[in-house]
């Protein structure tokens, strides 16, 4: 039988009847129909899914639907603001660090996370915050450049 | 001051916007109203008859739609090479693996699908399974394809020379036997399609591929379905990397179900499915005898490779003769003689990923030109030098090094490296190791016989001339071809890339042969710059009519017409444009013509303007069976050098530095060239360190997820320093060749090869995992 819950997403409120067994990802892209937040594993193992909870950054796959009830939820799509991209996506289209992108929406928000808390992150910093997010294409090289450019990460959420 | 305006630049990927804000779509992310959701009926066995099977159970089933098995899909053979077509959709009298599909629902929901295939009840005959190419081909092994004794899938003997005389000539020869794992492609976007049968019998097929016109050609022929009824449609594509060039069987049961529902049907791999579809890097086994003179040079190869192939031949027979046509270069080899032999066996199918048979191919005789410098005193870089062929050599296996930046390669990464300061004096435990490489720049021939363009694309300007639309079959699947391909159009024409609208992934807009081999800048990038220049020709021919200027005496540049002798009074023309666009506020201006009015003018004179562009190379390589694999317009090649630190206690190796060169004729995207070899090496750096499909004695994956089956995160890379050679390919548009695969080339073995540096221990098989490299320091320690 659903269950009721309510959650903000990207600074939206929602009422929705859930599963038992939906897992939050599948509540962002079906029920919500943000589709940015991708399923690569659906066992936790990739980060593709990655979205910031109340705060933090999980894997929406491993969340149930109904742990998200009276939660705050950042997807990818919640980051670019009436003036344009966010300074993390900007850094990460002007360094050539989008090659399939499919890894792209959980990788920029994982560096979020990571420059909301340390903004002076250093290299070995960064490379921790993201070693949760698998990444086939890039070799991470420019991803880590991209990041360490940022100077000026924006408000966190 | 570069004489170019659009290319050999650092352009913002056109898609990157798309894909960091989400608005990218995926083949997941698609929806269509009615959709149904599909699921496939696998194996659980490795080899058995299938005795009966009752789909009644299913099809009783609530919110179930259809039911297909071998009954309705029907018996035609496909597979990747038509001299090979061993695959049917579904199995009707045997399961030949783990994985291997019998049947298809669509229903619903994903849920009902699922619930649905456990309901269809099969009888098996369970069969004995082999599972490696010793039991496959041992006597009496069960014969996994008809008509395949010993289950030898393909088998290639080449000889060029005479190795057995030029080993006589030899001062040193050297024996070495090497062996890779099968590797997983995993891209991180599993395979996934929607298909959607219309009401007028016309087949819309929406999936993530390399190569929209193989699917097409296998959907229409497994399906009977005409040519023109069919159509394929790429989304943004999740990587790629080999296993998604060629039709799978997914695709081809979510066409048929999409055909007996009459609604659009959706189907996905999981993570799981992924590994079970597998048509990735197969496992070499590799015997390779390399004789020298005394001075180092090199006079014969032979070498001897078994490749364990899977279920299905896949693209299998081009990489098994790969693995013998892809050490004919970069060195000096007059005598080469390669005996491989492809070996069914009951496990998924293996095909072609990045590189395709040359990477294993070349970590082996890479590690080995390094024991054999070493046993002639010599530094590896020195005994490369030394044999190095030039541009315009040919290989002993006819294959043309038109352009070849090997030497600039090799000198750039031994530079950049500091190799001559490292090399011999690195403490013990860690060590510098290099290696070279080389691959196509597109495969010579097509994948079927046929006189077909390689890519054909379409350019269209807009009428009121701004902007140039451009149509390729071809695939963009994260290497940045878009970009690519918009900017050699750009360039061609005399536009600026924001006047490009480029649409791509649809066989609507023409054949191109797709992401695979290496192909897309030099083979696509020929048929854009031919439309392009073709539209040109058109605009600048009716601007000639009017304003009585010979067309040899113009041309555009930035978007502008360049008079060679004094500009003409184009006043007329001008004020009759801003006449038609009277109200828009960004009218032309300025001292010069700009292509915009031009290009109305064209359009007001002759219709719609339009300009085609194709490309086929010429007929390239030798006389001898299989001459074609391994045959190419152009070559990229490149050099890497790599330091690692090995613990000496544990076998733990850790990649400390990658330096890596590579020769992509000319960079037309600087930024996606230095990001695809970044990948490359990442890709290698796994293969290396971690990387392994394992099973246990019933066929079954043991590590079918990325959990267990590593691939490098970004703790696992260190920082790479790539270097751009630019040699000028005079086969190549701009001069432009390959990148995508040739980059991994030197990668294994430039790490094997500081991994010797570091222990004095030469490692002959992958991974390099703790266990492997500590037993071998401690076989070592116990020789003393």
């Amino acid at each position: 039988m659903k269950r009721l819950i309510r959650l903000t997403v990207n600074e939206k409120d929602y009422e929705i009847a859930v599963r038992p067994n939906q897992t939050l990802a599948d509540l962002i892209r079906e029920e919500i129909g943000l589709t940015g937040t991708k399923k690569g594993c659906e066992v936790g193992e990739c980060g593709t899914c990655t979205v910031i909870l109340d705060g933090k950054p999980v894997n929406s796959c491993l969340v149930l639907a109904a742990q998200a009830d009276g939660r705050t939820v950042l997807t990818i799509e919640g980051l670019e603001t009436d003036e344009g991209l966010h300074p993390i996506q900007q850094a990460f289209v002007d360094k050539g660090a989008i090659q399939c992108g499919f890894c792209t929406p959980g990788m920029i928000l994982s560096a979020k996370n990571l420059l909301d808390r340390n903004p002076g992150a250093d290299e070995k910093e960064i490379r921790t915050a993201i070693s949760g997010n698998l990444c086939r294409c890039t070799g991470y090289q420019k991803i880590v450049e991209a990041i360490a450019s940022v100077k000026d990460p924006g408000s966190p959420s | 001051m570069s004489e170019y305006d659009v290319i050999n630049t650092r352009a913002a990927r056109l898609d990157a916007p798309d894909k960091a804000t989400g608005r990218a779509k995926y083949i997941d992310d698609m929806r269509m109203p009615g959709m149904l959701f599909g699921a496939l009926l696998q194996s659980p066995l490795p080899h058995a008859r299938i005795l009966s099977m009752d789909t009644s159970g299913a099809k009783r089933l609530t919110g179930v739609k259809a039911v297909v098995t071998a009954e309705d899909a029907g018996m035609t053979r496909y597979g990747v090479s038509p001299a090979r077509y061993d695959e049917n959709l579904f199995c009707k009298d045997k399961v030949r693996y783990v994985g291997d599909e019998i049947a298809a629902v669509a229903a619903v929901d994903l849920e009902t699908a699922l619930e649905a295939v456990s309901l269809i009840k099969v009888e098996y005959e369970e069969l004995p399974a082999v599972f490696t190419p010793e039991e496959a081909m041992a006597e009496g092994a069960p014969l996994i394809h008809e008509g395949f004794s010993r289950n030898l899938c393909a088998e290639v003997h080449q000889e060029f020379g005479d190795v057995e005389a030029a080993f006589k000539e030899c001062a040193l020869i050297r024996t070495d036997t090497f062996r890779n794992k099968r590797q997983d492609a995993a891209f991180l976007e599993p395979n996934g399609c929607l298909a959607d049968f219309d009401h007028s019998g016309h087949l819309t097929l929406y999936t993530s591929t390399q190569v929209p016109h193989y699917v097409q050609r296998t959907v229409s022929m497994v399906l009977g379905l005409p040519l023109g009824k069919v159509r394929v449609v790429k989304p943004y594509v999740g990587g790629g990397f080999g296993p998604k060039a060629a039709a799978n069987p997914m695709e081809l049961a979510a066409s048929l179900l999409s055909m007996k529902t009459g609604k659009p049907v959706k189907m996905n791999y999981e993570r799981e499915h992924v590994f079970l579809f597998s048509r990735a890097r197969h496992q070499f086994t590799h015997v390779l005898t390399t004789g020298v003179k005394k001075d180092g040079s090199l006079m014969a190869l032979k070498n001897e490779c078994y490749l364990e192939g899977g279920a299905y031949a896949s693209f299998g027979i081009a990489t098994v003769y790969y693995a013998g046509s892809l050490l004919g270069a970069p060195y000096k080899l007059p005598n080469m003689k390669y005996d491989g032999y492809r070996v069914y066996t009951n496990r998924p199918a293996c095909g072609a990923q990045r590189g395709h048979g040359g990477v294993a191919a070349r970590a082996a005789w890479e590690q080995q030109l390094d024991a054999i410098a070493e046993e002639l005193g010599m530094d590896p870089i020195d005994l490369r030098l030394k044999n190095m062929m030039s541009a315009g050599d040919v290989t002993c296996n006819d294959l043309n090094m038109s352009s070849l930046g090997m030497k600039e390669c090799l000198e750039a990464v031994r530079d950049a490296s500091n190799w001559k300061e490292k090399k011999g004096r690195m403490p013990k435990g860690k060590g510098i190791g290099m290696a070279c490489g080389f691959f196509v720049s597109g495969a010579g021939y097509p994948i079927y016989r046929s006189e077909t363009y390689h890519s054909t694309v379409t350019m269209k300007l807009s009428e009121d001339g701004g902007t140039a639309h451009v149509y390729t079959g071809a695939a963009e699947i994260g290497q940045g071809s878009d970009t690519t391909i918009a900017m050699i159009a750009a360039e061609a024409l005399g536009v600026p890339l924001s006047d490009i609208s480029l649409s791509s992934g649809d066989t609507e807009f023409g054949v191109d042969l797709g992401a695979y081999s290496s192909r897309q800048t030099l083979m696509t990038g020929h048929a854009a710059k031919m439309a392009a220049e073709d539209v040109k020709q058109q605009v600048l021919a009716v601007l000639s009519e009017t304003l009585q200027v010979p067309v040899a005496e113009m041309d555009v540049k930035r978007g502008r017409i360049v008079f060679k002798n004094g500009k003409p009074d184009f006043e007329v023309i001008r004020a009759r444009y801003k006449k038609e666009h009277r109200g828009w506020r960004d009218q032309p201006s300025g001292d010069d013509l700009t292509f915009r009015e031009a290009a109305r003018m064209a359009y007001l004179a002759k219709g719609t303007i339009v300009g085609t562009g194709k490309y086929k190379p010429e007929k390239l390589g030798g006389r001898f069976k299989g001459a074609a694999v391994g045959t190419s317009p152009a070559y990229g090649c490149s050099a890497q050098v790599v330091q690692v630190s090995v613990d000496m206690e544990t076998g733990k190796v850790t990649v400390d530095r990658m330096t890596d060169a590579h020769d992509c004729g000319f960079a037309i995207n600087r930024t996606s060239v230095e990001a695809q070899m970044e990948g490359s090496l990442s890709m290698g750096l796994g293969e290396a360190m971690f990387e392994e499909v394992k099973f246990d004695g019933k066929g079954r994956i043991l590590n079918a997820n990325l959990g267990e089956y590593k691939i490098a995160t970004s703790l696992d890379m260190p920082p790479v320093d790539t270097i751009i050679v630019e040699s000028n390919e005079p086969n190549g548009p701009f001069g432009a060749k390959e990148v995508g695969e040739g980059a991994i080339m030197p990668t294994i073995p430039a790490i094997l090869n500081a991994v010797y540096d570091a222990t004095g221990v030469r490692i002959w098989e992958l991974p390099l995992s703790p266990e492997r490299v500590y037993l071998a320091l401690k076989k070592k320690k116990n020789k003393r």
